[in-house]
């Protein structure tokens, strides 16, 4: 199967290194970073592409762009795992537009297509014979998207609910584990590489709440945007607030939570028994999902990083060969 | 409350009927079929939540069936939960935040825990609030989300309902 690789940071090394080490079956025709490109319908040499990307240098050649890789390049699948962008989702939305009008396959870790324009692209991809997969947009490595769309498929969903960012996950666990206020633990997570420069993103719940909004439009047929997630973050929690809570043997975590009958979608700090499954230690992730034939389910697993990301990603291209792409 | 009634069929069924009658919900049922005294009589206790006010038609129904009851032991209170609040609690009047919850007749706050760490930083208090209904505690909660909003505190509530 022949892919075309669109971003090259975390998660495109990640997909890179999984497909050299493993024998997958997937040759790369097309990449690119944000700077640069590179095609060979004969396979693109990703051991030096890696060297170039350590190197600090670009990934291919600067005169070929993304757009060129989406509209030139001989693919089955576009990969597309570019940073998410929250408010217009491009210029992501526009390659992933551009391939599936060439009858190509999508897979994406981008949150900003899927929580924008997800209606518009699953039916541009049905009207092209083809399919859009982002298992990777939601709780990286949990195969939470294909457990609910395939798995629990029959299933009425009443209630879903967990733990969707990791950076607040492990500031949360610090403060309580430690003692330590909000900005010590942010602190500590951004020296560990779990928190950007600018948390916002993550420790306003602004992340929880876009992942929220993708299983409420993809999976459990609700129309919302990211407007309609009532959303509160962790950036006013006192540890006072969490020993509160330590007393009555509970601890605060910053839960996302669905309740499709009753129109509610909500991200917000959370009182929540120790013992409780979805209290996970550090950056992981945890969701319980409330089906009415299977009853409770609780998924726990890494919600970020290269590699998870990139198992999620591999998953989907994967699924998607064995059912679609002939020859290969 | 603990019921009184005849040793004979029929009798538990015609007890119960009257609490839905008037919205009430049972909750448990404690049938010892034990003669109390030496009249042929049994002791049944039943466990119920009733809306506000029904009680005195339930009793009367319930006196029109045969059924006497021997005792009523009213738990006002059912329902409890428990939240941390953070932020400018004394200074945005503490006890005006208790009161819009009191206020309500049917939730009240049992319990309140505060730590002011220093002059001007925010301050966390844990707050337990005890309510008639399901649905009073609800509402009790919308009132302290709404005061929360007007003095910009931070209201976290527990995961799972009261």
């Amino acid at each position: 199967m022949r892919i075309a690789l669109l971003g090259f940071g975390s998660v495109g090394q990640g997909i890179a290194r999984a497909i050299l080490a493993k024998d997958l079956d997937i040759i790369v025709t097309g990449l690119a970073d944000s700077r640069s490109g590179t095609i060979d319908a004969g396979g693109i040499d990703l051991l030096a592409a890696l060297a170039r990307k350590g190197d600090g240098g670009p990934c291919g050649n600067p005169g070929v762009s993304p757009a060129d890789v989406v509209a030139k390049a001989e693919y089955d699948v576009l990969v597309e795992v570019t940073p998410t962008n929250v408010e217009t989702a491009e210029p992501a939305l526009g390659h992933i537009r551009a391939a599936l009008q060439r009858h190509k396959h999508v897979v994406t870790s981008n949150k900003g297509p899927i929580a924008l324009a997800y209606p518009e692209l699953r039916d541009l991809a049905e009207a092209n014979g083809v399919l859009l997969k982002y298992e990777a947009t939601v709780c990286g490595a949990i195969p939470l998207i294909h457990a609910m769309q395939e798995g629990l498929a029959g299933n009425t969903i009443s209630r879903l609910y967990g733990v969707f960012n990791g950076t607040c996950n492990y500031i949360l666990t610090r403060m309580a584990a430690e003692g330590l206020t909000y900005e010590q633990a942010l602190a500590e997570a951004r020296e560990l590489g779990y928190a950007e420069a600018d948390p916002t993103y993550d420790v306003e719940g602004i992340d929880a709440g876009v992942k929220l909004v993708i299983l409420a439009n993809t999976i459990l047929d609700m129309h919302t945007t990211l407007d309609d997630v009532e959303r509160t973050g962790i950036t006013l929690l006192t540890p006072d607030a969490l020993q509160l809570a330590e007393d009555l043997d509970c601890t605060i975590r910053l839960i996302g939570e669905i309740i499709p009958g009753a129109g509610v979608l909500r991200v917000s700090p959370r009182i929540v028994p120790k013992v409780h499954p979805l209290v996970v230690e550090g950056t992981l992730n945890a969701v319980t999902v409330e089906a009415d034939l299977a009853g409770d389910l609780t998924f726990i697993g890494k919600g970020a990083g290269s590699t998870e990301t990139a198992s999620a990603v591999i998953g989907d291209l994967l699924y998607i060969r064995d059912r679609h792409v002939q020859g290969s | 409350m603990k019921l009184e009634m005849k040793d004979q069929p029929g009798q538990l069924v015609a007890a119960l009927k009257p609490i839905s009658a008037v919205g009430g919900n049972i909750i448990a049922v404690i049938h010892q079929r034990e003669t109390s005294t030496a009249t042929e009589t049994l002791d049944v206790q039943i466990v119920l939540e009733l809306p506000e006010g029904r009680l005195p038609n339930l009793l009367e129904l319930l006196r029109a069936q045969g059924v006497s009851v021997v005792r009523i032991g009213e738990e006002r209170l059912l329902y409890e939960c428990t939240l941390i609040m953070i932020g400018h609690l004394m200074h945005t009047d503490l006890s005006d935040t208790v009161d819009q919850i009191d206020r309500t007749g049917s939730a009240e706050v049992t319990e309140l825990s505060l730590v002011m760490p220093a002059i001007d930083a925010p301050s966390s208090a844990r707050i337990t609030i005890r309510s008639t209904t399901r649905a009073e505690m609800k509402r009790a909660i919308r009132i302290l989300r709404a005061v929360a909003e007007q003095k910009n505190l931070l209201i976290i509530e527990p995961l799972e309902d009261a």
